[in-house]
């Protein structure tokens, strides 16, 4: 069993209430922070563990505890980012289901750090029932007085809220989750001013994810340091991993950092392997818009050493061997499932999701769900592929926020590491057509077609 | 766009008065327009899960902003339906995570099973199926989202008794 | 601050952004806009057709910055060396922000009446390419009435948010915004409302493509038929300079729009009495004719080239074609004689 830091009292009897919480040793954190520390000691700590952002770009949260203005004066906000909506990702609803007190104690420390006095924890409109449970969860953190006026008799005021959405992607991107906390609609603001100079009704703002933000308790009650002993390298301390897809035991799992693929993959305490006797086709290790996974390039690198689940070894060899570890959104599939199926998926969500603001991704998002759509349907032709190429490449970088690179990715690796699939689509229509769905005849027993053809 | 006009009866009860209050104490005095996503929600539930041209107006009324900033924001939302919606609102997630285990054949089951397809309310106005993008339960699928709940690990005989259940009025679809 | 664009040096304030550096020096280097619009508030960033690759950050921080730069939005640091028209990476974004822009757009320029002062035909000759390679069905929207004086297209429009700032910044009760999202986004009033307040007109000077156009000069004339002059009259609405261009044709006024600039901005913005109500010589003062760009298409109808009188000798020729179709598609009973046949082999019309 490797540490659990985040999911350690998952298992108990009530740890939903705030008694069983608090006599559990929860809160525990906040005492110890607004007793024993100032704001900017809880900084250093939370710096001196490499904890990094858990919502899929990695950035290292005390340094960007770190930019908030403090000078200008104004009123500071912390917000919680719990619109998980990538897809294969589903590991803050957990937490926040079944452990809401854990993410409001990490509220409370975290603003107290950052001085802030006016916190909200945006959570997507469709978990309705968890953004009741966390309702209900902060009237009990208020009634046992860790929120409100003179907190603990520090002189310490915290007021904490929950903000629902309303069903859209974008609002994950920081600075859409502003807006759209304003009232408005979540179209990403351009970049700079970043949110730590002005963010919330143009406050300092600091926006984090709820992993991270669920972690700093035992950073605080643990120091820093220790936190940074678990892990690997630069990926220190534990992450949550949603895994789905076609394995034995899809779940939310809390791994150490520099756990191998291997393990994670086929141990019983973990995935169990796959969930037929159907062989491993392909991997999305960090949620749809990281770049999938071959089949010999899941355990090992393209140096043939062991993939660890880990920042750096999952983007070893970049993207063209390599992915990202995201958002943790682990999506496993086996050899009858359909890549061309899955890229068209997923080019269909993100055109689903673009905020329509800037040209490129308003554009070419439906642009490539439409070349994707007539090729899984037997309409492709021989230049799609290279025109899907151009498009993604076009879309990649040009854009406000990293939708636009999210929508590319997918498709590029897929055509990176598929591109016989989809050939097989545009020679063979007949063959495609009319198929059930996701599930295919295995490509490996069709592959000798396509080598055959000579356009 | 020019938009089909439809009537609903408008009831603002004192209840979802108070509740739309207490939403707006949430942000500062000043910042009334926070509160809209959360109230327009509330509003959208107490009123069959629709929101009519007069209902948004009366909403930007209580919030105090112009009627345009509550259609932009209804429109850019896909949770606020601006047309009237089966009561029952089968939300599947048909994203590439729950495709894998078999939710378009569910969807194609379900379709067929009352007889509508996907975005067409049964002429009881019961029941509507709708295929939504992700909704963050990749690991329990198939899975649907039916009024402020998630109805997981979905086969054919669970979306039978789901049916049956609906009919008979034992499904709770909001938790006030 | 020193920055160089292009390798050219200015001096510039501290705030200026990297466009309107570009703007200082002038020439090629410029950037092209879309979206961005000197006098609205918080316009940019949005159409990515002014993107530049920023070589060196600056003095304090010399590394380049990794993206391309919406050039709109981007200040200048002292020191920045940023690369325009003379980078092809820059050259790459912009044609690829062209063909985005152009796959849904109707390019219906033969009966759009922007053609000739349209900012996304200038952005197409200069970075489009003459053949699409968007073979699916282009998105269409539902026609909108928006009142008695401006024309909504939805089809032509890329979403600039121009003429939303215009309803914010210079009106009070915006009735129109956008609905939607993605690539479905579509400028509306949401409830087919009329757009009556005194200065929506200005909507139509600030759109750079033909979603919104001059309803009272609804095709009437292409605009390089028109001569403008440059006029004015005592305008007493509050906040209105009453200066206008008028584009005329032989005594009419077809159409009165504000004074554009080089980069097509107003330099002030006028109000819909001076836009829409008066269209009689009488009511203006005219300063004389509205200097154009060199090469602009307006430039066409200038005021100095000698027009020669064109004589259309068409209605002989009509004439004796038909006579000769006639025989030529064959009513066998009026056979071709021998002389004609000569000139008209069989099938070869």
């Amino acid at each position: 069993m490797s540490k659990k830091i985040l999911l350690d009292k998952i298992k108990i009897p009530g740890i939903k209430t705030y008694e069983v919480y608090r006599q559990n040793g929860g809160y525990a954190s906040v005492e110890k922070a607004m007793k024993a520390m100032t704001p900017d000691e809880v900084v250093e700590q939370v710096k001196a563990s490499g904890l990094r952002g858990r919502g899929g770009a990695g950035f290292p949260a005390g340094l960007k505890w770190s930019f908030i203005d403090k000078k200008s004066g104004k009123p500071r906000h912390l917000v919680c980012n719990a619109d998980e909506s990538e897809p294969g990702t589903f590991k803050d609803r957990y937490l926040m289901e079944f452990i809401p007190h854990l993410l409001i104690e990490g509220m409370i420390t975290s603003s107290f750090a950052l001085g802030a006095n006016l916190s909200y924890i945006y959570i997507r409109g469709e978990y309705m029932w968890v953004y009741k449970i966390l309702e209900r969860a902060i009237a009990e953190a208020k009634a046992a007085g860790w929120l409100g006026k003179n907190i603990l008799g520090t002189g310490y005021d915290l007021e904490l809220y929950v903000h629902c959405g309303a069903g859209a992607y974008i609002c994950g991107e920081e600075t859409a989750l502003i807006e759209s906390l304003e009232g408005k609609r979540g179209n990403p603001r351009i970049k700079p001013p970043f949110p730590a100079v002005s963010g919330l009704w143009a406050n300092p703002t600091v926006v984090n994810n709820v992993e991270t933000i669920a972690s700093v308790p035992w950073i605080v009650n643990n120091s820093g340091d220790e936190y940074a002993k678990i892990g690997i390298g630069r990926s220190t301390g534990t992450k949550l991993i949603s895994a789905s897809g076609h394995i034995k035991n899809p779940g939310v799992y809390e791994i150490e950092l520099g756990l191998s693929v291997y393990e994670f993959m086929n141990s019983d305490e973990y995935l169990g392997g796959m969930s037929s006797d159907r062989p491993l086709k392909a991997l999305v290790p960090g949620g749809s818009s990281v770049p999938i996974l071959p089949a010999d390039l899941i355990y090992k690198t393209a140096n043939g050493e062991d993939r660890l689940m880990s920042y750096e070894s999952l983007s070893d060899g970049g993207f063209a061997t390599g992915s990202m570890l995201g958002s943790g959104g682990f999506i496993v599939y086996d050899d009858t499932s359909c890549i061309v199926r899955n890229t068209w998926n997923f080019a269909r969500f993100y055109h689903h999701e673009s905020c329509g603001q800037c040209s490129p991704c308003r554009e070419g998002t439906g642009w490539l769900e439409k070349v994707l759509w007539r090729i899984e349907n037997g309409q492709g032709r021989e230049e799609d592929i290279d025109l899907l190429w151009s498009i993604q490449s076009k879309i990649e970088g040009n854009t406000i926020c990293p939708l636009g690179d999210a929508a590319s990715w997918p498709v590029a690796a897929a055509i990176r590491h598929f591109r016989d699939e989809f050939e097989y689509h545009v020679r063979f229509p007949e063959k495609i057509k009319n198929r059930n769905h996701f599930v295919a005849e295995p490509f490996e027993k069709v592959k000798h077609l396509v080598s055959k053809v000579i356009v | 766009m020019e938009r089909t006009h439809y009537k609903q009866e408008i009831n603002m009860t004192e209840a979802l008065m108070t509740r739309i209050n207490e939403l707006i104490s949430h942000y500062p005095e000043d910042k009334r327009k926070s509160a809209l996503l959360p109230v327009l929600h509330e509003v959208q539930d107490a009123h069959d899960n629709w929101l009519s041209t007069e209902l948004m107006n009366k909403v930007a009324e209580i919030i105090q902003i112009l009627p345009i900033e509550v259609y932009e924001v209804v429109s850019f939302y896909s949770m606020y339906n601006q047309k009237p919606v089966g009561k029952f609102l089968f939300e599947f997630c048909h994203t590439s995570p729950c495709c894998l285990n078999g939710t378009e054949d569910l969807m194609d089951y379900t379709c067929e099973k009352l007889g509508v397809k996907t975005g067409e309310i049964t002429a009881d106005g019961l029941f509507e199926v709708k295929g939504v993008e992700c909704l963050g339960a990749c690991g329990y699928a198939p899975m649907m989202q039916l009024g402020d709940f998630y109805k997981e690990h979905l086969t054919k005989e669970k979306i039978d008794q789901l049916i049956v259940d609906c009919r008979d009025n034992k499904i709770i679809l909001h938790d006030k | 601050m020193k920055v160089t664009i292009d390798g050219q040096a200015i001096e510039v304030e501290p705030g200026t952004t990297i466009l309107q550096a570009a703007r200082k020096i002038g020439g090629e280097s410029v950037p092209p806009a879309m979206c961005y619009y000197s006098k609205l508030k918080g316009s940019g960033g949005k159409c990515r057709c002014c993107l530049v690759e920023v070589a060196k950050g600056s003095d304090a921080d010399p590394r380049p910055m990794p993206k391309l730069m919406a050039s709109c939005v981007t200040g200048c640091m002292d020191g920045m060396e940023i690369n325009s028209k003379s980078s092809d990476r820059v050259k790459e974004a912009r044609e690829s922000v062209t063909e985005f822009l152009l796959i849904n757009h109707p390019l219906d320029c033969p009966v759009c009446d922007q053609a000739g002062e349209c900012d996304l035909q200038d952005l197409s000759f200069e970075h489009g390419k003459a053949k699409s390679r968007f073979i699916e069905e282009k998105r269409t929207f539902e026609p909108e009435n928006i009142g008695p004086n401006i024309q909504l297209h939805m089809n032509r429009c890329i979403l600039c948010y121009r003429c939303v700032m215009v309803a914010d910044q210079l009106t009070d009760n915006r009735v129109h915004g956008v609905m939607d999202r993605g690539d479905h986004s579509n400028i509306s009033t949401c409830i087919s409302k009329a757009i009556d307040n005194e200065f929506s007109g200005n909507m139509i000077d600030v759109c750079p493509v033909g979603a919104l156009t001059d309803k009272t000069f609804r095709f009437k004339s292409r605009v390089w038929f028109n001569k403008p002059y440059n006029a004015h009259r005592e305008c007493t609405t509050p906040g209105c300079c009453g200066k206008t261009t008028l584009w005329m044709f032989g005594d009419e006024i077809q159409r009165v729009t504000g004074r554009k600039d080089v980069y097509h901005e107003v330099e002030e913005f006028i109000c819909n009495e001076c836009r829409f109500d008066h269209k009689t010589p009488a009511d203006w003062v005219i300063e004389g004719p509205r200097a154009f760009d060199k090469d602009s298409v307006i430039n066409q109808n200038n005021y100095t080239q000698e027009l020669e009188t064109v004589v259309i000798a068409t209605e002989e020729g009509i004439l004796k074609g038909r006579e000769q179709d006639r025989k030529k598609i064959s009513m066998p009973a009026i056979p071709l004689n021998k002389d004609e046949e000569a000139d008209f082999k069989h099938g070869n019309i």
